[in-house]
């Protein structure tokens, strides 16, 4: 018997074809999910494929979060056809309200737990993997057939394993340290490859900032990012968890393609410039870039501990004059939370807009794009050309305590500034 | 399907994403025609007034990365581009390729040796890739086994039909 990586250990507990890296396996599916902007072709081509019902409705879902509360005409009809079809399917789905960003949300409820294979149409399906999932994302087409058969094709990725060093200081969060590793990997280092990540400063590391490290490894070109499961997830996933489940963890001695390591002691607060995740520079060599917006929340930087990293800086402080903030958190569970420990309340005195949960800006769908020549910090994950309004703006990508500090001087700033 | 494609080049460099494919502010349609008046709009205003039935798009490494978007390869073939020839595809964008019927070539000698408007002959069943303004030939990395048997069913749509009623048997 070969030793595993995570990945090929999951996918052999899904297939009956051999598993090793480049071989294309059949797998079952365990959770597959859609959102309001790419379930409607997949409702489409599940009609196509003369398919009548999804293969199980507790393990398929739509998840109502990019346009959502409906921005226009156009896509309040495409978030009709996503529930109609739900309903009509009895299949899971949550009305706006009651939702929130996809993969904060479904983390959140226990839809996504240890060992499971997760397929969802959007590409930020990778953040499962904090939780020990092989979570990834697929076009809609894929989706339509996974909903129709319960299963998919996977070609079994090879593994790149990333291994931290030492441990983080107070102002160092998730997304530090997966900038550096995209920084280090570039925008196509673990193209078609799984990330693992080990280490064990990465205990000190709250579930929150795990996500926000997973859910960009495609922006590494890969296809999951991958936590070995430890305690705190699963005493996460005990209280939450809607199925059974069975952890899965990488063999020992397993074979790694590529490996990696990052020294968190050297670590400091990083930003990745215009206009690619890779362009990685320490905060403080940016401290010149003046900004004209930050936006703290999506699926990468809107959870709890991010809301409470921005607090911890802006709670009785004002943001700079030049400057708007939009803050989202990314589901009602976070929305609620920061309203009961007074965190809505800082943010807003300290000049911030509150938003209702949806993907929003991060996309340029809606609720604070950029005009030609603005330039944001944003907790978001991707900074291409024109990703938040027009071509001509400009995306710094930042964890939330640099966000919040930014926010605060008008310009990139470096969290230790505000001590 | 026609097997032998000829078309004029548009080149573009490394890490095309999907954004500048077609922009999230126009996902309120997946009807190729509606997303084709907004491919690459973002990097080239030129590309939709000018574009031929038929022409071909020439990628660097990573074309496609980014989310997960089947309005990508569905804006692309809307706009009247009958095949991608790139040095390498990001993950989501390969797959999606194939599943709405957009051929597409891995070919990195090919990228190298094409300019912005050659003329290229595809030749999709050969695999091979000629720059007919050059006069230079190259042979493009075959897919595996199983993605040919995709590909060959005519795509995933009717592969899926055809398991549904072996599953239903």
């Amino acid at each position: 018997m070969s030793s595993f990586t995570m990945a090929e250990a999951i996918i052999a507990a899904h297939t009956k074809d051999p598993v090793a890296p480049g071989n294309i396996c059949g797998v079952s599916v365990d959770f597959a999910f859609a959102n309001d902007i790419t379930a409607p072709p997949s409702i489409r081509e599940f009609a196509n494929m003369g398919a009548e019902k999804v293969f199980d409705p507790q393990r398929c879902a739509i998840l109502p979060d990019h346009f959502t509360p409906n921005k226009d005409i156009a896509s309040a009809e495409q978030a009709k056809i996503c529930r109609d079809f739900a309903r009509k399917q009895g299949m899971l789905y949550w009305e706006v309200g009651r939702v929130g960003v996809e993969h904060a949300f479904l983390p959140e409820q226990g839809y996504v737990l240890p060992g499971e294979i997760i397929l969802g149409a959007d590409s930020h399906t990778c953040t499962g993997g904090a939780l020990g999932a092989l979570a990834t994302g697929v076009g809609s087409t894929d989706l339509a057939a996974t909903w129709a058969l319960g299963t998919t094709w996977l070609r079994v990725p090879e593994t790149c394993r990333v291994d931290f060093e030492g441990s983080p200081s107070q102002w160092i969060g998730g997304k530090d340290l997966i900038l550096a590793v995209i920084g280090k990997l570039g925008v196509e280092g673990a193209r078609y490859m799984a990330l693992e990540f080990h280490g064990e400063g990465l205990s000190k590391l709250p579930l929150d900032g795990r996500m926000t490290m997973a859910n960009m490894a495609i922006e590494a070109g890969g296809k999951a990012g991958l936590f070995v499961p430890d305690e705190a997830v699963l005493a996460h996933v005990k209280k939450r968890a809607k199925r059974p489940f069975k952890a899965i963890c990488p063999d020992e001695g397993a074979a790694y393609a590529k490996r990696i390591s990052i020294d968190l002691d050297k670590l400091e607060p990083v930003v990745a410039l215009p206009h690619l995740p890779e362009n990685v520079k320490t905060a403080k060599e940016c401290k010149n870039i003046e900004i004209d917006q930050v936006f703290i929340g999506s699926c990468t930087n809107g959870r709890m501990t991010d809301i409470e990293q921005a607090v911890k800086i802006l709670k009785g402080r004002k943001i700079h004059d030049r400057v708007r903030l939009i803050v989202i958190p990314a589901s009602y569970e976070v929305y609620n939370a920061s309203l009961e420990k007074g965190y809505i309340r800082d943010l807003t005195e300290a000049g911030a807009v509150i938003c209702t949960p949806t993907c929003g800006p991060c996309l340029g769908g809606y609720m604070g794009i950029l005009a030609g020549g603005e330039r944001c910090v944003s907790t978001s994950n991707r900074n291409f050309v024109g990703r938040m309004g027009s071509t001509k703006s400009e995306i710094i990508l930042a964890g939330p305590m640099v966000a919040a500090a930014s926010a605060l001087f008008g310009r990139v700033a470096d969290p230790r500034e505000v001590e | 399907m026609n097997t032998i494609l000829t078309g004029k080049v548009w080149k573009y460099g490394d890490n095309v994403d999907t954004d500048v494919i077609i922009p999230a502010r126009y996902l309120s349609t997946s009807i190729p025609s509606e997303l084709a008046p907004h491919c690459m709009e973002d990097i080239d205003s030129t590309f939709i007034k000018e574009v031929k039935a038929g022409d071909i798009m020439v990628g660097g490494s990573n074309f496609g990365c980014g989310s997960s978007r089947e309005h990508a390869p569905l804006a692309i073939a809307g706009a009247g581009i009958s095949c991608v020839i790139a040095v390498s595809y990001a993950r989501i964008f390969y797959r999606n390729a194939i599943n709405v019927g957009l051929p597409i070539f891995e070919c990195p000698e090919a990228v190298k040796g094409i300019e912005k408007g050659d003329t290229v002959e595809v030749d999709l069943e050969k695999g091979t890739i000629t720059d007919k303004t050059k006069g230079k030939t190259w042979t493009a990395n075959p897919f595996p086994p199983f993605l040919r048997d995709l590909i060959g069913a005519g795509g995933l749509v009717p592969w899926a039909r055809k398991k549904l009623k072996e599953v239903r048997k």
